[in-house]
């Protein structure tokens, strides 16, 4: 698959070539970037943040790729700063800003967002999370975390726990676990269980599911905890969010009957989820997948940008 | 029944081997119910060799373009549409629901950019049955009680 120009909107876009590919150029920068501090690869490229919904975390994930690749960035971290408060369309704001630059990251509420970006831009798309649709980048950080800690993904028992109804996270995340042999445990309330189209894809793939709203019989099976967080924000009802929040919270008694080995993983922010004693155990990976970002991101920007 | 004889008609179309029970909808959907100057019929809950009760729906003086054929391969996945003129069949075709719908389907997702933003609405067929389909922009998939809302 030829990288150079290629949009990145959806892990359903890849195959399990592209990511073992993906996930080999990340290793290897990640290696150049410990050698020698920052790399010149993408020099002289600049990269515009679309982030019309505010996410900190990813974007600085994203502008630290680039500025470590050697390119620059501009653009904007809420909509409310830009034409769009005037009624520009998302077309019109992609094709302005096509005109700055050499690469497009976006983050949008609306689901289906970078797509359409994608389809409008004649330079590279990537999607920082459109709604609660796909967050791409964040499940190749997430599969290179696994990656780099256990040194495989095949043969892993991998729980996803938390908001499963509408956490964009873990849906594409489960969607490329089903590429790998694993067995996947969906832990969650019953009002936020996983959508039942991803779980009969799931099953059409040969992915073992379990699901349960138990966490504490199930940890003692698992290699890797992945929590989300319950998202207030994407409760279409207040009501709704009450009875579930605060469902779960990963503390030292509940790991205390997990494998050595179990890593727990959370793609961040974390409100009460994981307690913060966690964060000192053996079991903690999350600030290390925070890390993963930089170099996975720096692999995408760098084979769309056709530099590496 | 000399009234279900497909030549009853002098120009138009008869869509044949429509379920039983979706005849209306099938007018609904084409919005053959409004005046078009030429007689509209409806048989419901005909005997059919193939389907065991069938309907059907005669109109005369229309004739339909790709898109509703494609509405109706939605609808009514075993139909057949009879393109009657001077009272004989020139042309009959079973219709086929496609591999993409594009334009004539709306995304159930209220918020998918494309209920938003312009777009041509596409869609893929992910199984026929179950009549199942995904949203290209939002990638929601849509069964059938909402493929039928969205129409």
């Amino acid at each position: 698959m030829e990288w150079k120009g290629r949009d990145v909107i959806s892990i359903r876009d890849f195959s399990k070539e592209d990511i073992e590919f993906l996930l080999k150029v990340a290793e290897r920068l990640e290696a150049e970037l410990n050698e020698k501090g920052s790399l010149d690869y993408a020099k002289g490229k600049i990269l515009a943040t679309l982030f019309f919904e505010p996410s900190t975390r990813t974007r600085l994930s994203f502008e630290s790729a680039m500025h470590r690749l050697g390119g620059s960035v501009i653009g904007f971290s809420s909509a409310s700063s830009t034409s769009v408060k005037k009624g520009e369309s998302l077309a019109d704001t992609i094709k302005t800003v096509e005109q700055y630059s050499d690469v497009i990251v976006i983050r949008h509420s609306m689901e289906g967002a970078a797509r359409l970006a994608a389809e409008v831009a004649e330079i590279p798309v990537i999607n920082a999370g459109d709604g609660s649709n796909q967050h791409p980048t964040q499940t190749l950080l997430d599969l290179y975390t696994i990656k780099r800690a256990f040194g495989k993904i095949d043969g892993l028992t991998i729980g996803l726990l938390g908001d499963l109804k509408y956490g964009r996270t873990v849906h594409s995340l489960a969607e490329a676990l089903a590429f790998y042999n694993v067995e996947l445990y969906l832990i969650s309330p019953e009002l936020l269980r996983m959508p039942k189209h991803i779980i009969e894809e799931l099953q059409e793939k040969g992915v073992k599911v379990h699901e349960t709203s138990d966490l504490e019989g199930a940890i003692p099976e698992l290699d890797v905890l992945y929590v989300t967080r319950i998202q207030r924000e994407r409760f279409p009802d207040e009501q709704e969010y009450l009875k579930v929040k605060g469902s779960y919270q990963v503390n030292c008694e509940v790991l205390k009957n997990a494998k050595e080995t179990l890593k727990v993983m959370h793609p961040l922010p974390r409100v009460d989820e994981i307690h913060p004693e966690v964060d000192k155990s053996k079991h903690a990976l999350y600030f290390r997948q925070v890390f993963s970002g930089v170099p996975v991101r720096m692999a995408l920007l760098g084979l769309t940008l056709g530099v590496l | 029944m000399a009234e279900l004889k497909v030549t009853a008609i002098k120009e138009g179309t008869v869509i044949d081997h429509i379920p039983a029970g979706k005849g209306l909808k099938v007018i609904e959907i084409l919005r053959l119910n409004r005046p078009n100057g030429g007689a509209l019929l409806l048989a419901s809950n005909v005997n059919s060799k193939k389907l065991g009760r069938k309907d059907i729906v005669k109109v005369e003086g229309r004739f339909l373009s790709e898109e509703e054929v494609n509405k109706i391969a939605l609808i009514a996945p075993t139909a057949t549409v009879n393109i009657v003129r001077n009272y004989k069949v020139s042309e009959k075709f079973k219709v086929e629901i496609p591999d993409e719908i594009t334009g004539i389907l709306r995304c159930a997702n209220p918020n998918c950019v494309s209920n938003h933003e312009y777009t041509v609405s596409k869609f893929y067929v992910v199984s026929r049955e179950p009549l199942k389909v995904r949203c290209h922009y939002c990638e929601r998939t849509m069964e059938e009680e909402d493929i039928l809302r969205n129409l």
